[in-house]
């Protein structure tokens, strides 16, 4: 932090600026991070962002409605069906078509599995970012079930292309059914072993209880959303606010930070929201797979399709926050603009305030807490 | 052994040759052999075993493709490594880049001088066995310094600082544990303080008094700690240091490290055994008194399986708990261990002047303390096999 010492000491010292990453094992892709350090305190972390742009907005004013489905599981290819679901609703409140109600259902369960699956990921690679080396393995074990739960519903691992503009692509099978309820069956319990082994460890929270603490102004003012925001302590779900789909027949808490064992909006507060969200979803797929009614998963759909001259922003609650898509029709077959917003994007500019100060192995926890998720960075 | 190089030359085998240099071509036949024989294998089989061990733990398989079980993992992951190509990157000092893994070799090898496996079986018993086996282990943080150092790499040169301040720091409470046992002893001589215990647990140093029984659990933190593990594998630590010190290693300089790391948790665990579990030592049965060579054998097996309990519960360390700040490091060593040690040794220098009969109820009330211990562990144990369900872990559903 000294630049220069005074001239009569003959030496100075400076800041060590390291580069973390593009290629680096806990930025989890490809992000990059100019870190000037003094020792082991970081000073500054300025966030670059850019590697893995892959122009998916602009790609969708190049291809019909339908056909950009598909594009968008790859915005984040960890919660591929969030984005499947935001385009849909917003190409389907342009266009006024209405959605099945089977498929609105098989949506929410594809999405539920879908976010439980990326948020193991998540708390899972937050452990192994920490140094727990078994937490992530047990934890992509179960995700390897949703997988193939995944495989099942739709035939994809995990760009899924399932939600479709009036339904969804296939129906879920009744033995499909079954098998996730005994998926959840078997899960539940997982949570709780999880807990034990990771989330009580002594060490583990450590390391985090009152690291990187993001107040409800600051989360507001940086724009947090998702669990990053509730881990500060906001009850802000687009699922219960904006509701969506059908999820206001559905009951379910949205857990926030509870600052047991530190400050609220601490690092642990945003991993322990993620844990009690999994354990809301099973709950939530739990009572659409008993209230599942019969009928087509699709609606008519006329092939070429061509939504009246207009605009429309539909947001989702992504497992990183909340996801919109900003769809602008000229009444043709292309949408005329396409813009995506999400999470993780204005998670990274919170990194740069919070990181002044910390130790290094702070900053790889500050990250894994925030859930960037270099995919959905830079679309 | 220097009997037997005697005797040649008495014979008039090395006719013409100086006595020194034939001690000298005799001493470095010896560490070559030791070296093929025994810590190569050795530290190769503790890789392969911590990585199926660790597998198991996290319902994986592991290594299980070279020879059975995958034994020769290690094998075929040393040819590899010596077959590739031996990267000197153009920025880094290269002298010190290509000495660094030799030192660090060398601190861990140099222990296994005084490591006594057998009553007979030592290469040199010195008489201040426990003070070198400190001296040499220190090497190791040369070797990890110049690794650092001369990469000419900003994590290697993290990693390196933390290790050096880390290893540094742990050797006190390290060194102050093993005090304990020196008081007890009266001896630094590795055979001489496994002499002064006996072959059963009552007789142990770990049962002692309870002051050594804390300084036993102070002394394999410390060590983990210096053997750069998990918990305190900060060095090294990947996610945040990318691999530390041996960033921009390859090849085989890469595996020498390694190499020292899983060849230390051996030493780790034939100290304790030596100094607090009655090292070789076992029964007097009647079938050892005319069988020199079977007495050896036992003797082995005996100080081999309670070296590698430890060195299991390394492995099971490291495959649970997650990594400590290096500030929360420091804090651990400077503001409990080293406190707590000090604590332990002037407890055990207190003991000393304990009256015989008191001693003895007091060190069995220890005994019955950690065979307590050890109850309630192997019925928690019993308790989760029972009510695990391995079909959940085992065959995950569809």
């Amino acid at each position: 932090m000294n630049d220069t010492a005074p001239a009569s000491a003959g030496f100075y010292t400076e800041d060590m600026t390291i580069s973390v990453g593009p290629q680096h094992p806990s930025t989890h892709g490809v992000l990059r991070f100019v870190v000037k350090t003094d020792g082991e305190v970081i000073s500054e972390a300025i966030p670059d962002v850019g590697y893995l742009h892959r122009s998916i907005e602009k790609i969708g004013e190049k291809v019909t409605y339908h056909g950009y489905v598909p594009y968008t599981d790859r915005a984040d290819y960890l919660a591929a069906m969030f984005a499947n679901q935001a385009f849909c609703l917003a190409a389907e409140r342009l266009a006024g078509t209405e959605v099945t109600r089977r498929g609105e259902f098989c949506r929410v369960i594809a999405c539920e599995l879908n976010r439980i699956a990326s948020h193991l990921i998540s708390v899972g690679t937050f452990g192994q970012d920490i140094g727990a080396m078994t937490p992530f393995v047990h934890a992509l074990r179960e995700r390897e079930t949703i997988n193939n739960l995944m495989e099942e519903i739709c035939g994809a691992r995990l760009t899924y292309n399932y939600i479709r503009i009036g339904g969804v692509g296939y129906d879920i099978l009744p033995e499909t059914c079954s098998r996730i309820a005994a998926f959840l069956d078997h899960f539940e319990p997982i949570v709780d072993e999880f807990n034990r082994l990771l989330s009580g460890n002594k060490i583990f929270i450590e390391r985090l209880a009152g690291v990187a603490v993001v107040s409800k102004e600051d989360a507001f003012s940086y724009n947090l959303v998702g669990p990053n925001l509730r881990g500060s302590g906001v009850k802000w779900d687009i699922r219960r606010d904006i509701p969506y789909s059908i999820y206001p027949e559905l009951e379910f808490e949205v857990p926030i930070g509870t600052a047991h064992v530190g400050v609220l909006g601490d690092s642990f507060d945003r991993y322990w929201v993620r844990i009690r969200e999994m354990q809301e979803s099973c709950k939530i797929v739990r009572q659409c797979l008993s209230m599942m009614p019969n009928g087509p998963a699709i609606a008519k759909v006329p092939r070429k399709f061509r939504p009246p001259a207009g605009e429309c922003y539909a947001r989702v609650e992504a497992p990183r926050g909340d996801m919109g898509f900003y769809v602008v029709s000229d009444g043709s077959e292309y949408p005329y603009r396409v813009r995506i917003r999400t999470g993780s994007y204005t998670a990274m500019s919170i990194i740069d305030k919070l990181s002044k100060g910390i130790m290094v192995a702070d900053l790889i926890a500050l990250i894994g807490s925030l859930d960037v998720d270099a995919p959905e960075i830079d679309r | 052994m220097q009997a037997f190089i005697d005797q040649l030359i008495q014979d008039g085998a090395f006719a013409g040759v100086p006595k020194e240099v034939v001690y000298a071509i005799a001493m470095v036949l010896t560490a070559l052999i030791v070296l093929s024989v025994f810590v190569a294998p050795l530290a190769g089989v503790t890789s392969w075993l911590e990585r199926r061990v660790w597998a198991r733990m996290q319902s994986r398989v592991g290594p299980n493709r070279v020879g059975p079980q995958g034994v020769l993992q290690w094998l075929a992951d040393g040819i590899k490594n010596l077959l590739k190509e031996d990267l000197i990157p153009a920025a880094a000092d290269a002298k010190l880049f290509s000495l660094a893994p030799y030192v660090v070799f060398m601190g861990f090898l140099c222990t296994f001088v005084v490591i006594p496996f057998g009553s007979s079986l030592i290469v040199a018993d010195l008489n201040i066995g426990i003070l070198y086996i400190l001296a040499v282990t220190s090497l190791v943080v040369v070797g990890i310094l110049m690794a650092g150092w001369a990469s000419n790499n900003k994590w290697s040169l993290l990693g390196g600082m933390r290790s050096a301040a880390q290893i540094v720091s742990y050797e006190i409470p390290a060194g102050l544990a093993l005090l304990n046992v020196v008081f007890i002893a009266g001896t630094m001589s590795m055979q001489g303080i496994i002499k002064a215990q006996g072959w059963a647990p009552w007789d142990w140093f770990l049962f002692n008094n309870p002051f050594i029984f804390a300084a036993f659990f102070l002394y394999f933190t410390a060590a983990l700690a210096e053997g750069n593990r998990t918990p305190f594998d900060i060095p090294e630590a990947e996610s945040e240091l990318v691999a530390g010190y041996v960033t921009e290693y390859s090849g085989m300089r890469f595996l020498f490290f390694f190499f020292a790391e899983w060849g230390n948790l051996y030493v780790i665990g034939a100290v304790a055994t030596t100094l607090f579990l009655g090292g070789w030592q076992v029964p007097p049965l009647p079938m050892f008194e005319d069988n020199p060579v079977l007495l050896g054998i036992a003797e082995f097996v005996t100080f081999f399986v309670k070296a590698y309990m430890w060195v299991f519960v390394a492995m099971w360390v490291r495959a649970t708990l997650p990594r400590v700040r290096v500030d929360q490091l420091m804090a651990l060593c400077w503001k409990y261990m080293v406190p707590l040690s000090f604590i332990c040794l002037l407890g055990t220098i207190g003991f000393m002047f304990v009256p015989e009969n008191l001693h003895r109820v007091i060190s069995a009330a220890t005994l019955g303390f950690a065979v307590a211990v050890m109850v309630v562990f192997l019925v928690r144990v019993v308790f989760q096999i029972r009510n695990a369900k391995p079909e959940l872990y085992l065959k995950p559903h569809i």
